[in-house]
């Protein structure tokens, strides 16, 4: 066990967890963020994405004990005062989502792609989010969705 | 307001919550004192249980109890069901063994259900778990789906592990046809076994109420209202009324959550028995173990042809693989949404269709998007292909020269095809693909060392089932009709209840949108209710694109009984007859005046009938208060989807890499009501459909271990795999539903698989079996490559 202290969407956080909790656990177990989602156990889905430090990382692959001290974004805290973040917008606006589950993972992930790249192309959209798996949409809406909101963030 | 709903690009009402991650899964939802449930499974294909010893794992920390077949036994739970009777062609019925939710002396996959062990915490659970001691005795497993008849049979009382040996169609007749063929096509086929992969893995929550004895489900289904039917009539876990399932927000089925699973009945039975919650979430390897998978189909099929390219008959048999289990829906996958389903789109006049379905030691396999249509479209597509290349006809023209050309068309086999216009899109896909230039970007390909190849899927599917009469016939339990209420709030507002459940599919949406502009009410004023057996009417969920074709219809019907009860109302209101009211955008009108009632007024006078002071009852004589009405419906005939697709292929032959470089697709869907959403379920089914040609395969050793048990192993299709799909529409109308809709959530996955493969083997010129890796394209050009040198 160990008391961990971090910042969780802009609130301090102090909890004690077990040394073998996963950060995507904790969130959604101990904090009730349960935008997280788990939809693999072996790192490859990309559902559990949330924001470390101001970087994509997959959650289910930290342990909250290595997150003390850290700053972490989920899916519940990228819309500010009840607007939806433009990332949001967009895959609103281009049905870049169905079932909604591998949503907040894909979303968290193409924010961070879009920090880092202003104005990608397809083929670097594609490539970006290469380590989120959607079974619903194809892919194609979600890819003209992050084309839209590049240059907007 | 103007009738403008219908056809409109309009954004979903569900998005916000699932973008800002307020969706509701199972997963998400904790109870007061839950308990946390882990299930023991077989490593074994095969295996007689010896003995199961829970002494230990019982006084391990946090454990409240270890349940196995000999609770269930106590409690009387029955067994899983097959839901629809197959009889076989000397008469006799399919043969399934049984399938007790634990097992009692034998285990027949690896991940059969054997024990529940819930304990205080998941973490104790799962401890608890590893210290329960099975002993097995391990026997050869049966795992190969064209060998499975000539195994030691699995069961003692099913012989040759055959369940039915099926047959559709006229053998002798089509033997006849065979005789006066300028040519015989011959193709043996494989169709891959797939994991549905829904991103959401499968959840359970039970939850039993000691005091009004009610007991509760939470569970990631397609279907709440047939799970709790399923588990209290035939398991017999408690009785329906006093059982609630809920499916609240689903994260994608596309079949495998279809039907209640071992782990549902468990769950429910044991919240029951313990009288505490229980919760179960599956983690993505016991998914991939314990998941029905879908296809599996092993065929030899023979077209008949004359020298100009008319099709004259079509033989096909075909190997289904079922599993360790029958399923719920798995004797009709392979059957009868098969054997109709192998004429395509063509004109043939006689064929027959026999199947067997076999039993393996495998996981079950049951419907997985299209069920029994990909794997006859993949059929038919791949042997029209090679039946235009052997008599040196355009691929197109032998199409079209084959094609039905008037409707409506009874086929040889089952369905009576209502509409279509299958040149339409055809030359609309030519046009929108650029074949007519494919010639010279092959020859640009070459220049670059690249094989490029073309390939087409003209394909049907029926969808919308199904209509009672024609499939309790054909020995479904139940018809498949759909129920929907419109429950007028008096302030104007309306909740409308439908049987069937959006996991993805945008029914808050779509369906909103047909009351808005049914009823003239905006669509924010609507919402709609669905996923909870308590809330609205016994309903048969979604699948088979099924939902809009009979739900959305049963949602017109009964819009069109508040239109009829809101006439008599604003007549008496409005001091007329009502048949001089006409309703509109809305509002109650009498024409050529300015008397009029809005349909909210209407409401709202419903919920006040009395006479107060000066105002008199607005209701006329023996009309009843409120304003909500119901409809169940039954559809006449199935819809009938068709459409075009083509594919263009790049391979590197260094390599073995096969690069889709364009996929076009035209489909016939009747009519759309949000083309937004249904291009998004096209992009869907592409996704799938391409999944399975390229790069998906469930593969078992020969000791019947999954060896593609997880995201490592099994090619899951990522965002870089595709090209942007070309997309257009023809449309004519179905004539079966109010609606004139057709149904197009399964098209992309049913159509694209022969489109990717008449690619492949045109581009490399040898046949090959589906997933086209990169390993077996580069063998399969190499192997093409020594033969012509050799003989050379």
């Amino acid at each position: 066990m160990k008391t961990i202290n971090l910042k969780v969407n802009g609130k301090i956080i102090e909890k004690t967890v077990e040394d073998n909790t996963i950060l995507a656990s904790f969130l959604r177990d101990q904090l009730n963020l349960t935008g997280t989602h788990i939809g693999c156990d072996t790192s490859q889905c990309g559902a559990c994405v949330v924001h470390l430090d101001g970087k994509s990382v997959k959650s289910c692959s930290i342990l909250a004990a290595d997150a003390n001290g850290s700053e972490v974004v989920t899916i519940e805290g990228l819309s500010q005062n009840g607007k939806l973040h433009v990332v949001q917008e967009a895959f609103k606006k281009h049905h870049g989502l169905q079932c909604g589950y591998c949503t907040p993972g894909m979303v968290m992930s193409a924010v961070d792609l879009l920090k880092n790249n202003k104005n990608p192309s397809d083929e670097e959209i594609r490539k970006g989010l290469e380590g989120n798996i959607c079974r619903c949409t194809g892919y194609q809406n979600i890819v003209a969705a992050v084309k839209s909101a590049a240059g907007k963030l | 307001m103007a009738s403008s709903m219908i056809g409109s690009k309009v954004e979903r009402k569900e998005d916000k919550k699932f973008l800002t991650g307020k969706g509701r899964y199972t997963a998400d939802i904790n109870l007061h004192n839950q308990s946390y449930a882990v299930f023991i499974r077989s490593p074994h294909a095969r295996a007689k249980i010896k003995s199961v010893d829970a002494s230990k794992a019982k006084k391990l920390p946090g454990v409240i109890d270890v349940l196995t077949a000999k609770e269930l036994q106590e409690d009387k739970i029955g067994g899983l069901i097959a839901g629809w009777k197959i009889m076989s062609q000397d008469g006799t019925e399919m043969k399934c063994p049984p399938h007790p939710a634990l097992a009692g002396d034998s285990v027949n996959y690896v991940g059969d259900h054997v024990a529940i062990v819930i304990a205080e915490t998941l973490q104790q659970a799962k401890d608890a778990a590893d210290a329960v001691q099975v002993d097995y005795k391990v026997l050869k497993a049966v795992v190969s789906t064209k060998d499975a008849m000539n195994s030691e049979s699995i069961y003692e009382s099913i012989p040759k592990n055959l369940c039915f040996d099926w047959l559709l169609g006229d053998k002798a007749k089509t033997e006849q046809a065979f005789s006066g063929a300028d040519k015989v096509v011959k193709l043996d086929i494989t169709n891959n076994r797939l994991v549905p992969n829904a991103m959401e893995p499968r959840a359970a929550i039970g939850d039993y109420n000691p005091s009004s004895e009610e007991l509760t489900l939470y569970t990631t289904s397609q279907n709440p209202h047939l799970s709790r039917l399923v588990i209290s009539a035939f398991n017999a876990v408690h009785p329906e009324h006093k059982f609630r399932v809920i499916a609240p927000d689903v994260g994608g089925g596309f079949g495998s959550k279809i039907y209640p699973y071992a782990e549902d009945v468990v769950v429910a039975w044991a919240a029951k028995r313990l009288q505490r919650p229980v919760k179960w979430v599956c983690e993505r390897t016991e998914s991939f173990l314990s998941d029905c998978h879908g296809r599996d189909h092993v065929t030899h099929c023979e077209l008949a042809v004359k020298k100009d390219g008319t099709i004259l008959g079509l033989k096909v048999d075909t190997i289904a693989n079922l599993g360790g289990y029958a399923s719920l829906f798995a004797t009709v996958t392979p059957t009868y949404l098969y054997g109709p389903l192998v004429l395509g789109l063509y004109n043939i006049p006689v064929a027959y269709c026999n199947v067997k379905g076999v039993f393996t030691n495998t996981a079950p396999v049951d419907a997985y998007r299209g069920a029994g249509r990909p794997e006859a479209t993949y059929m038919i597509e791949r042997l029209v292909d090679k039946a235009a290349k052997e008599i040196g006809m355009d691929r197109a023209e032998f199409r079209k020269r084959n094609f039905i050309k008037q409707f409506p068309h009874q086929q040889c086999l089952v369905h009576n095809i209502d509409s279509g216009d299958y040149i339409a899109h055809l030359n609309k896909a030519l046009d929108l693909a650029d074949y007519k230039n494919f010639e010279k970007r092959k020859a640009e390909s070459r220049s670059r060392g690249k094989l490029r190849g073309i390939g087409f899927s003209t394909y049907i599917e029926a969808c919308g089932i199904a209509p009672s009469a024609a499939v309790m016939s054909l020995g479904c339990g139940v018809g498949l009709w759909e129920s929907a209420e419109i429950r007028f709030n008096p302030t104007g507002n309306i909740s409308v209840f439908t049987g069937t459940h959006s996991h993805g599919q945008s029914h808050d949406t779509t369906f909103a949108q047909i009351v808005s502009d049914k009823l003239g009410v905006p669509i924010e004023n609507i919402e709609l209710i669905h996923g909870d057996t308590d809330k609205g009417p016994f309903g048969m969920g979604t699948y088979g694109s099924r939902s809009l074709a009979v739900g959305g219809t049963a949602i017109v019907k009964a819009c069109d009984k508040i239109v009829d009860k809101g006439k008599k109302v604003a007549a008496k209101m409005l001091e007329v007859s009502p048949n001089d009211i006409d309703f509109k955008n809305g509002e109650f009108i009498v024409p050529n005046s300015n008397k009029k009632k809005t349909i909210g007024e209407i409401a709202f006078a419903c919920y006040v009938p009395g006479t107060y002071g000066e105002v008199k009852s607005p209701l006329p004589e023996g009309v009843e208060p409120g304003l909500k009405e119901t409809a169940f419906y039954d559809p006449v005939n199935f819809s009938f989807p068709a459409g075009s697709h083509i594919c263009e292929v790049e391979i590197d032959p260094d390599t073995g890499e096969t690069k889709v470089v364009t996929y076009t697709c035209v489909d016939d869907f009747g009519n759309l009501i949000n083309p937004m959403i249904v291009e998004g379920q096209i992009h869907g089914g592409l996704a799938q459909g391409i999944g399975q040609a390229l790069y998906e395969n469930a593969y078992y050793d020969e000791t019947g271990q999954l060896v593609t048990a997880s995201y490592m192993d099994y090619c899951m299709p990522r965002a870089d795999n595709f090209p942007e799909f070309r997309i257009g529409y023809t449309c004519t109308p179905a004539t079966s539903n109010p609606l004139g809709v057709k149904g197009c959530g399964e098209a992309g996955a049913i159509a694209s698989p022969p489109a990717v493969m008449n690619a492949v083997v045109d581009a490399i010129g040898t046949e090959i079996s589906m997933p086209a890796t990169s390993e077996k394209v580069w063998r399969a050009v190499n192997e093409k490559s020594k033969t012509k040198s050799k003989a050379a």
